[in-house]
């Protein structure tokens, strides 16, 4: 395992001439799991984008082990750094290996077939998300939650030290998103995976993360643990909600109860 | 290789790849037979020891003349505009990630053909300045196509339908060109409306095989990056790939086998819609398929004609042909995609 440093420096970017994101200075802690909450439309998508190069910035950088991102070759880029996009394309009748195997992408050399060193990594990233049943499944008939657990799996036999996810368990059943965050955690556990990701629900985001950043209006309001930043009033600033936070009897992590309105 | 050097898991993946060799070769061999029937079948039919005898040189009367002069030229043209509209539609429709989106039918080949059938009924031009032509306005057309399609984001379904619209604009030109040419250039003419193979001569051979076989290799050397693009513009970037640059490549590499193929023969209707899902349903889905696509043009081009010229009661041009096998799949499509 290197080590690896990734961070924001007064990072602004936006599309079509409207600013999203400005301002942001992050220091992502290495080997955690980082979550990045804020309501719809703050940014926060904006921003991990902007981390992996999907988006341009328009003002700052984002730094990788203390260069420029843009500096660095992107094949490199690609064998640091992994992203989970929100809405990938999945090849009408591809297999599940045979997707999972594009994630070699950026060590496989010009007119070269899979090394052994493929093989292994795309195996590996199988049995990590406990798919290897279903490599010669065709995608598509693929449930939702098995299809995600496909395209992490893609991202694993990349093979990168960080990996960036962008709502990886939305449109999954709440069984499903439990799953995916367990197999994530165990990575981060197992291969000190550095992970961050934008996640919607507050009290999965507060039992997962070791670390959470909030964002709003498009810049860094607040980061710290969950136990520092689940509270009452960093709700009503992050999402303008009113609620209660009590401990989760299982995980013991903070858990949002909202206020209810009285219906006469 | 054998089974223990790679992991279980891999089995399927191994077990996929050898069958898309064996595809790839029973097409190559089916390619080699239709090649060498293009060359024996005809008004008179020749043996393939004669064929063998004259190509090495022998002059031997009366078929010197349409073994050479006549059949040589064609077959060779039938396969390389063969290999070139079964890559470049199938690079199209991969990238795009749809199958209508072949160059036939979002309007490429006819921004391709405008300037063919204008070099050629108005500036009378002929050769390489019909190609170059025609690969500047393939890129004009299609850089055009992009830019009309682009709104609020990009979106497949929009480009493919500005393209057909631009289609349709650029066919009634081309139509309107062939009223206007005098009643001399009609029947040379009447290529540019479906395509046909008839008075190819040997002279445009060697730069139509070059132009081919050079960007086909090209599009080849690019397959992986293309494999990586299907899955989106996201992946493509987060696995290192230069989007910018290599979209654009490999929309230029499709559009020069394009733009020569289309200048030789016109624009042979249905076989770069064609071969890319042939070529998918033989050696299986979800990969590019580029060496079979083009293998499959290949097969296509050859055997319509030899359908057009032989079988038919009257003979009708290679385009006529693929034409008639292309509507029903593109109606299949449409009708399918207003399913789901």
């Amino acid at each position: 395992m290197e080590r690896h440093t990734l961070l924001a420096e007064e990072l602004s970017a936006g599309y079509d001439g409207k600013t999203i994101i400005s301002d942001i200075k992050m220091s992502i802690p290495e080997h955690k799991i980082s979550v990045i909450l804020g309501a719809n439309g703050c940014g926060k998508s904006t921003l991990l984008k902007t981390f992996s190069r999907l988006v341009k910035p328009s003002g700052g950088q984002v730094v990788l082990d203390g260069k420029a991102i843009s500096s660095i070759p992107s094949k490199q880029v690609a064998q640091i750094m992994g992203l989970l996009p929100q809405s990938p394309v999945v090849p009408e009748g591809i297999r599940v290996t045979d997707l999972v195997a594009r994630g070699r992408f950026p060590y496989r050399q010009l007119l070269k077939s899979m090394a052994k060193a493929d093989f292994d990594a795309v195996e590996e990233a199988l049995s990590i998300m406990r798919i290897t049943d279903l490599a010669d499944c065709s995608v598509d008939e693929l449930s939702g939650g098995q299809r995600q657990r496909v395209w992490i799996a893609l991202a694993l036999a990349q093979q990168t030290d960080i990996l960036l996810l962008d709502e990886p368990t939305t449109f999954l059943d709440i069984s499903y998103q439990i799953e995916i965050l367990d197999l994530l955690k165990e990575l981060n556990r197992k291969r000190n995976t550095t992970i961050v990701m934008v996640l919607h629900d507050i009290n999965l985001s507060a039992r997962y993360a070791d670390h959470l950043y909030a964002i709003k209006d498009g810049k860094l309001l607040a980061e710290g643990t969950p136990r520092e930043m689940i509270r009452p009033e960093m709700m009503q600033q992050v999402y303008g909600l009113d609620c209660m936070i009590i401990d989760d009897p299982i995980s013991q992590t903070p858990l949002v109860v909202p206020g209810m309105k009285q219906v006469s | 290789m054998k089974a223990e050097h790679y992991p279980t898991v891999m089995i399927g993946y191994h077990k996929r790849q050898k069958h898309y060799i064996k595809v790839t070769v029973i097409l190559l061999i089916i390619v080699i037979i239709f090649a060498a029937l293009m060359m024996i079948c005809g008004n008179t039919v020749y043996s393939p020891k004669t064929i063998w005898r004259v190509l090495s040189g022998e002059e031997i009367k009366g078929a010197v003349f349409a073994i050479k002069t006549l059949r040589l030229p064609r077959m060779l043209a039938a396969i390389l505009c063969g290999i070139a509209f079964g890559m470049a539609g199938n690079t199209f429709q991969v990238l795009l990630g749809n199958s209508l989106a072949s160059p036939d039918i979002i309007g490429v080949t006819s921004g391709a053909s405008v300037a063919a059938v204008f070099g050629i009924l108005v500036l009378g031009l002929s050769g390489s300045a019909i190609s170059l032509m025609a690969v500047v306005s393939g890129l004009t057309v299609t850089g055009l196509i992009f830019l009309l399609s682009h709104g609020n984001g990009f979106s497949n379904a929009r480009l493919i339908l500005t393209g057909i619209g631009v289609q349709a604009f650029l066919n009634s030109l081309i139509s309107w060109m062939l009223l206007k040419a005098s009643e001399y250039d009609v029947p040379s003419a009447l290529r540019w409306l479906s395509g046909s193979l008839n008075g190819v001569t040997m002279n445009k051979i060697p730069g139509l095989g070059q132009a081919v076989l050079l960007a086909g290799f090209g599009i080849l050397l690019l397959n992986r990056h293309l494999c990586v693009l299907q899955l989106g513009d996201a992946h493509a970037v987060i696995l290192g790939i230069n989007l910018k640059i290599t979209r654009l490549l490999l929309i230029l590499l499709a559009l020069i086998q394009i733009a020569f193929a289309t200048a030789v023969t016109g624009p042979i209707s249905s076989v770069a819609f064609l071969s890319g899902p042939i070529a998918a349903r033989l050696s299986g889905q979800g990969k590019s398929n580029m060496l079979t696509a083009a293998l499959v043009g290949a097969v296509l081009v050859p055997a319509s004609d030899l359908v057009g010229q032989l079988v038919l009661p009257a003979q009708y041009p290679v385009g006529v042909v693929t034409g008639v096998l292309g509507a029903p799949y593109l109606l299949f499509l449409l009708l399918r995609m207003n399913k789901s």
